[in-house]
């Protein structure tokens, strides 16, 4: 112990007790710590996750950097969790085709095998929200009404009376519904995908989420019938307007024509 | 069998008419349908399609008082609120007023109600589409003049009424997409200054939504305007008698004669039949095509709105109006002046009355105390035709401000910059439409006067013997001749002599002036080409080195 006190007030004593601490500190983090991440390397889970980690190399890391720190051109996807990669890459969003006011559904370019290996890999740099269950967003113990209500609450401001969709600034928009996949709606809501703002189960409840959806579906899905005939886009009185003036005056004005044309003439001599 | 009884009654007695002739005699004496008869039976009416759309006009006026009268009987104007029971599943349960209960009642289990709803608020639509075509029908051929400056304005009323009846049928039935409407017209109301708070809550009964403005809507919707309306339309008729219709120029029509089919049986027969075939064409499009789904957009909650709230066309231009507008605010001593709301207020009717004005402004420039039954070609009332375009312009830019969002969604623009587009044409577009219209209708009557002058463009091309090419031109029937020309021409009013008999200088005062120079605008030689003189008819077709 002598030797130990004989240099405790040597210049480096103190850089020595910091990097035993740390190494204590460090030590017992090791130990004590949550070590799914550094523990199982042979797991269905973590093999998603380097699948993952390689489709997410070639086709995202050049907007939201190799670990998913984000970038100038993308944001940070830490903490984003797996439904968001679910609904983005699912609809085809991702990966962007051209920065833009918004990026807009299209083509779906990777399977659904390819997008969970994406979302495990991406739910793995922070936690997020999963992707939901069927038994989440199906249509058993929904009170459709009660989604009407919630819809016109809070989602006919941007996507219109039956989510028609509709205009926001600066050239976004609120997208159509119509033929969105439920499990996508679902996402949507709980993430908040792009100038949508996100209805985590805080503020819409698991239950508000499937009324929703069960009334969207009720009004505008693949088997509702429109009880006045054409729907004329669901748009309101601007399309209601358009075919007034052009096929219901202008069949009157073809008839009028007609009528006029039609008439006893006085023979000519 | 009566056949025989008849047949032997008028046997026996042979002074006895028949019966027609009975009844006509007994309807005769008591209110004196004979002379009546007599002299409107045989009045006539020229033919031509445009003629016939004040027809489609009355005609669909009819078919909405038809089928309103049906709605009334199902429709309940009140604001109480009931829980909706009815078929339509997806709004089971629903709070919502009785009015908007009532009307899905309508929709869904009243017998034919949707397709009477449907038809009443199409051939709304399409009757205040066939008043504006109309209008503008009246206005480029310069029907308005004497004397049926009345008349114009009879119309234009109508067109008035016509707008805010709908509004007020558009708003009974209490549904979201209605409700904002009525939110909106609050908010107008609302920024007059001084007055605006004290209007609303006389409107409302307090605050807005209250209890009570779907009663008051129905009053007005179903009593007051139509009332109004039906006065308006059976003066706009009396006075077409009164008037005799207009007709355009042609070979035997003159300013004191009507060329046309006489009333009975011709024209009577045409109109009423045109009656079925607009009933027949505004029934199939609401057996075709939606309108209003109110089942849709839900009960009216003052707290809820959707996108696309729109009002219905003829309403259209005022949202553009307001849509377009910048915010703006001015706030003095704890009051707010919205200027952002009250100038488009301001405007709104100021849209309406340019063109309501235009036939006195227009009269008072030529001063023509002449009366006019022969109709003008468009083209050769350049000013005219170029002011109604470029007013129908403004109307059409603001008609894009109002519908700003499905622009963006359906062309994928920046509504930022369509509302912008719309600021600038607001000033800009009606200018541009103005010049270019005047320019083309000095074009069609150089053109005219082409024709007169060298006939017809054959098509035939011919090669002369020392080989030159040239264009066979025919030339005009006498009939065409004398159609292309019949229309006057206005010299340019100067100001009358500025010093009197015995050398006394007068004042000239600034309305004379004014007028000196628009008339000097309307039919100075930049603004019309005169027409060929018979001189140079007969100079050119002599056929002195002519082809």
């Amino acid at each position: 112990m002598k030797k130990l006190s004989a240099r405790r007030r040597h210049p480096l004593a103190a850089l020595v007790v910091l990097l035993l601490a740390l190494a204590c500190t460090g030590g017992l983090y090791a130990v004590f710590a949550p070590a799914s991440k550094a523990q199982a390397d042979e797991t269905a889970q973590s093999l998603a996750i380097d699948e993952g980690k390689k489709l997410f190399a070639v086709g995202c890391a050049s907007c939201h950097g190799a670990g998913g720190q984000g970038s100038s051109d993308g944001p940070s996807l830490v903490g984003v969790g797996a439904a968001a990669v679910d609904f983005q890459v699912g609809t085809g969003r991702m990966p962007a085709q051209q920065p833009g006011a918004q990026v807009p559904r299209k083509k779906v370019i990777y399977t659904q095998a390819e997008i969970d290996q994406l979302a495990a890999f991406v739910s793995s740099l922070g936690a997020g929200p999963n992707i939901p269950t069927e038994a989440q967003y199906g249509p058993d113990g929904a009170d459709i009404a009660k989604g009407g209500e919630l819809f016109r609450d809070n989602c006919t401001q941007c996507h219109n009376f039956t989510g028609k969709g509709g205009a926001l600034t600066h050239g976004k928009f609120a997208p159509s519904l119509e033929g969105v996949d439920p499990k996508h709606i679902y996402e949507a809501m709980q993430t908040g995908p792009q100038n949508m703002p996100s209805f985590p189960d805080t503020t819409l409840s698991e239950q508000n989420k499937k009324d929703i959806i069960a009334y969207l579906n009720a009004v505008n899905g693949d088997d509702t019938v429109s009880p006045g005939g054409l729907e004329l886009g669901g748009l309101g009185p601007v399309s209601e307007g358009l075919f007034a003036w052009i096929f219901g005056l202008g069949a009157l004005i073809a008839v009028a024509v007609w009528v006029a044309a039609r008439t006893a003439k006085a023979k000519k001599s | 069998m009566s056949t025989n009884e008849s047949t032997a009654a008028n046997g026996a007695r042979r002074d006895k008419a028949p019966a027609g002739e009975r009844v006509a005699d007994w309807a005769d004496g008591r209110l004196g349908i004979y002379s009546l008869a007599k002299a409107n039976m045989r009045k006539i009416f020229p033919d031509h399609w445009s003629f016939m759309l004040g027809e489609i006009c009355l005609y669909s006026f009819i078919i909405i008082i038809l089928t309103g009268v049906y709605l009334t009987l199902f429709f309940h104007p009140s604001m109480n609120e009931v829980e909706y029971h009815g078929s339509y599943v997806p709004l089971q349960g629903q709070l919502m007023s009785e009015a908007f209960n009532s009307t899905m009642h309508i929709s869904f289990d009243v017998r034919g109600g949707l397709l009477i709803r449907q038809i009443h608020h199409w051939a709304a639509l399409i009757f205040l589409a066939g008043m504006f075509v109309h209008m503008m029908r009246v206005f480029f051929t310069g029907a308005f003049r004497k004397p049926r400056e009345v008349n114009w304005l009879f119309g234009f009323l109508l067109f008035v009424l016509g707008m805010f009846t709908g509004f007020t049928g558009y708003s009974l039935p209490d549904d979201l997409l209605s409700g904002t409407g009525v939110r909106f017209m609050e908010g107008a109301i609302l920024s007059v200054p001084i007055v605006g708070t004290y209007l609303s809550f006389f409107l409302f009964g307090g605050e807005f939504p209250g209890g009570d403005f779907v009663a008051r809507f129905y009053s007005i919707h179903v009593l007051l305007l139509p009332g109004i309306m039906l006065g308006l339309v059976v003066g706009h008729l009396i006075l077409v008698f009164y008037h005799k219709h207009t007709q355009f120029a042609g070979p035997g029509k003159t300013n004191n004669n009507v060329v046309g089919m006489p009333l009975l049986p011709v024209y009577m027969a045409k109109a009423g039949g045109f009656f079925f075939l607009v009933f027949g064409v505004i029934a199939a499009i609401a057996a075709i095509a939606s309108i209003n789904p109110i089942w849709a957009m839900g009960p009216y909650r003052p707290d809820q709105v959707s996108t696309g709230a729109q009002p219905d066309w003829y309403m259209g231009f005022s949202e553009g109006l307001i849509r377009v507008m910048p915010g703006w605010e001015i706030n003095f001593w704890g009051h707010t002046l919205v200027l952002g709301v009250f100038i488009p207020l301001v405007i709104f009717p100021l849209v309406l009355v340019a063109i309501a004005v235009y036939p006195f402004i227009e009269s008072w420039v030529t001063g023509d105390k002449r009366e006019h039954h022969i109709l003008d070609r468009p083209r050769n009332a350049p000013t005219r035709t170029a002011f109604g375009v470029a007013w129908i312009t403004w109307y059409m830019v603001l008609l894009i401000g109002g519908g700003n969002d499905l622009w963006a969604t359906h062309f994928h623009l920046s509504i930022n910059a369509i509302t912008w587009f719309v600021r600038v044409a607001f000033f800009v577009a009606p200018v541009l439409a103005f010049i270019a219209t005047k320019r083309i209708c000095l074009g069609l009557q150089r053109r005219d006067k082409d024709k007169v002058l060298h006939g017809r463009e054959s098509g035939i091309i011919k090669r002369l013997p020392h080989g030159e090419f040239i264009e066979v031109h025919e030339p005009l029937s006498q009939e065409q001749l004398h159609t292309l020309t019949a229309h006057e021409q206005y010299e340019p009013a100067a100001i009358g002599a500025t010093v009197d008999e015995n050398g006394v200088e007068r004042k000239v005062k600034g309305s004379e002036k004014l007028r000196a120079k628009l008339s000097e605008a309307y039919y100075g030689e930049e603004s019309q080409i005169p027409k060929p003189t018979v001189e140079e008819y007969k100079e050119i077709t002599s056929g002195h080195g002519h082809h």
